[in-house]
């Protein structure tokens, strides 16, 4: 009992403190001087849904060849920032998105960039694990089909074992390439997710909370892979956990009611917060 | 006494019984008969239902077989020789003395053992109505009292009112399916009748529809069901090529394109259709279609009928539109946004996510629906009698006219007919036909869509 009033008042008074911080909101970024070079970068990114603004302002660098976490509460414009990376909002109707989202120093909401292009590069890996009703190598091969990366059909094989191999997924599978890849358990389908997004050949992966649907050790095999992807791509992902986000990331971003409250190196964030909301978070007195 | 008056005794009595048994309980309750296990009302709709239940019992089996009673009485009534004699004349003059007993009154001369059997008839209805309504009112209120007797704290009124509404609904549904299952006897019996006229063989292979009236039975006319059959496929056919890719494309466009206020108008619009009686869907082949394509026709230099299968497929498939459209429409909606998401995250455009993803993902709901409008079509009647042309000769000319199962059906049993030759019981065999057709369809198609539901729910 006592302890729900405290996380209520919390909760109440973090809201009211950020209806003060409204006209003049700052985000508390800790520099990391270990950071790889950021070539993707968000500047002053505000997202409306219809009249209902879901995202105030939001400016962070992504470095690149490392993963970067954007933790907070439900409902705090992690996953709509994230979607903001590759376009995905343009999809939904009535969403709007201001600000400036670069990457290599191109505009993403640029008028003459392309979309496909973009989402080529820039991949994406959802909540729940959503491959299609087709078989497994059809699932991976995808990409490459419609974006005509494989000259022949020996290429398009090597684009998908290459793939599989990289989403530790090949060896489990590699008797059943062209049975359905709905048929797989639910940790080997997100891995299977992973693989088709490697296909294309990305270099920024976003997560939108990949572990969320999946049992402890399905999420062990995911950190895992996470963690060795590294080396070779930019990724960000969205958690909900944040023993997650401690083990997997390098970089942390907290986000509260819309507006990114901190960010910085992930060890700052998690041993040494210095925002009360931050604190409170990763205390579980808010969320 | 008439039905009226019996409906409100049986209203009468159904208020009151709900009202004793509700001031019962409650009286008990207040005069401590401890805590009730169910609340007033309960006990007040059990008692009516122990009250209604007899008297409608009564009343139910005395409309199913009193006029039995009453034709078996008349005929006590009539003279031997005319009796024995049974067939038309007997029948005749039963539905006199009931019409004289009722005193509307006959044409021609009233004989006197006319008269006498109408007085005795009418004295007997009264007798019996009488009798059978007070028993349905003694009944009734008895059973009122003995429900009333059993009000008790413990009684388990709720319960009991609860499994009385289970049984109820159970004897609603069983009525459809009777029904079903009556109209399905009905049709093989005829059927079979048929059969006795014409082999089976000569009906489903034959190549020539020509139904010669003729007074008596026997091999006069010949009844091809081949010729009906392709000109009923020809049309089906025409049909889904029209309906097909413009219900499926009105579909994606709705589902997928369409911004919001677009679609809020567009949906509705496109629904009419679907309400449009299909005769008028007939004029419309008739008067405009028709003459249309025959002009258009003569200017390419091809010879089309005003009437053919062409006017009738082309009108048809419009109307099947909107019963795609709708269809597809609820289907391409079940496939889940992640899939959809999933093929825009890798780069795919829209029409590339449609065609890759959705569309056969969405397929076996989409076949499901096409098996269903394809039984909807080649069940359709108004449209193909006026504008097919009515022509039962096996050609495969689309241009020219047709007929079809249904037009026979309506050209068989139109007019004078009585059903004892095969001129009017063919109409049952078609009949039959056509229902295991359509039968056949649904029931792949409702197999289909539900292994489809079961996929992503």
């Amino acid at each position: 009992m006592n302890q729900v009033l405290t996380s209520r008042s919390a909760l109440e008074m973090s809201a009211t403190h950020s209806k003060d911080a409204l006209a003049s909101h700052q985000t508390v970024r800790t520099p990391d001087p270990d950071a790889h070079p950021s070539r993707l970068r968000a500047d002053g990114v505000s997202v409306f849904y219809g009249d209902k603004q879901a995202l105030f302002d939001v400016s962070i660098d992504i470095p690149e060849k490392s993963v970067s976490a954007l933790i907070g509460p439900s409902g705090c414009g992690k996953s709509t920032f994230l979607r903001c990376i590759n376009r995905m909002n343009d999809t939904i109707e009535g969403c709007k998105v201001t600000g400036d989202i670069t990457l290599d120093g191109q505009n993403l909401y640029d008028g003459n960039l392309d979309v496909v292009e973009l989402r080529a590069r820039i991949g994406m890996v959802f909540q729940k694990p959503n491959p299609f009703p087709k078989s497994i190598f059809e699932n991976v091969a995808y990409g490459p089909k419609i974006h005509g990366l494989a000259r022949n059909k020996t290429d398009l094989e090597e684009i998908v074992v290459t793939s599989l191999q990289k989403a530790g997924l090949f060896e489990e599978v590699k008797d059943r390439l062209h049975s359905p890849g709905t048929g797989l358990s639910g940790g080997q389908q997100q891995r299977l997710c992973i693989a088709r997004a490697m296909a294309v050949g990305p270099e920024v992966i976003l997560m939108d909370e990949p572990c969320s649907a999946l049992d402890p050790i399905a999420t062990a095999i995911i950190e895992e892979l996470i963690d060795e992807l590294r080396s070779n791509y930019t990724i960000v992902i969205v958690t909900h956990s944040m023993q997650q986000a401690a083990r997997v990331s390098q970089k942390t971003a907290f986000f509260h009611l819309g507006k990114l409250i901190e960010e910085g190196p992930t060890e700052a964030i998690f041993t040494n917060p210095r925002e009360k909301r931050t604190q409170d978070y990763i205390t579980g007195r808010i969320g | 006494m008439n039905s009226l008056m019996i409906a409100a005794i049986l209203l009468v009595l159904l208020g009151l019984a709900y009202q004793v048994g509700w001031s019962r309980s409650r009286a008990l309750a207040t005069s401590g008969g401890g805590r009730f296990h169910s609340r007033f009302h309960y006990h007040g709709a059990l008692v009516a239902i122990w009250a209604v239940a007899p008297a409608a019992l009564i009343l139910g089996l005395w409309a199913l077989f009193g006029q039995t009673v009453s034709a078996s009485y008349v005929q006590s009534l009539l003279p031997v020789e005319l009796v024995s004699a049974g067939g038309n004349p007997l029948a005749t003059a039963i539905s006199r003395v009931r019409a004289l007993a009722s005193g509307y009154g006959v044409a021609g001369e009233v004989a006197d053992y006319e008269a006498a059997a109408a007085d005795a008839l009418a004295r007997f209805q009264l007798i019996v109505t009488l009798i059978v309504v007070g028993s349905a009112a003694a009944c009734g209120i008895l059973a009122l009292l003995f429900a009333r007797r059993r009000i008790t704290p413990r009684l388990r009124a709720r319960n009991q009112v609860e499994r009385a509404i289970t049984l109820l609904l159970v004897a609603c549904s069983a009525i459809a399916i009777l029904t079903t299952v009556g109209i399905v006897a009905s049709l093989v019996s005829e059927a079979i009748r048929f059969f006795t006229f014409v082999n089976p063989l000569d009906f489903f292979f034959g190549t020539v529809w020509n139904p010669v009236f003729s007074s008596t039975g026997g091999g006069s006319g010949r009844y091809g069901l081949l010729p009906l059959l392709w000109g009923t496929t020809m049309i089906a056919i025409i049909a889904m090529l029209v309906a097909l890719p413009i219900g499926l494309m009105t579909a994606i466009y709705l589902n997928q394109y369409a911004p919001r206020g677009v679609r809020a108008v567009v949906k509705p619009i496109v629904e009419i259709l679907a309400g449009i009686p299909t005769i008028v869907y007939g004029f419309f082949a008739l008067t405009t279609v028709g003459p249309f394509l025959s002009g258009f026709g003569a200017m390419i230099g091809l010879d089309i009928r005003g009437t053919s299968a062409l006017t009738a497929g082309l009108v048809m498939g419009i109307m099947i539109i909107p019963f795609i459209s709708s269809l597809s429409d609820d289907i391409l909606s079940q496939v889940p946004t992640s899939l959809r998401d999933g093929s825009y995250g890798l780069g795919a455009t829209q029409s590339e996510t449609i065609r890759r993803v959705l569309l056969p993902a969405a397929l076996p709901g989409i076949v499901g629906a096409f098996l269903l409008a394809v039984s909807r079509a080649i069940g359709e009647t108004m449209i193909v009698v006026l504008a097919a042309g009515n022509s039962p000769v096996l050609r495969a000319n689309p241009l020219e006219p047709t007929s079809t199962v249904t037009v026979s059906i309506v050209n068989q049993l139109t007019g004078d007919t009585d059903f004892t030759g095969p001129q009017s019981l063919v109409a049952f065999a078609l009949g039959l036909t056509l229902f295991v057709i359509t039968l056949c369809l649904n029931v792949v198609a409702l197999y289909i869509v539900r292994r489809f539901r079961e996929q992503y729910d």
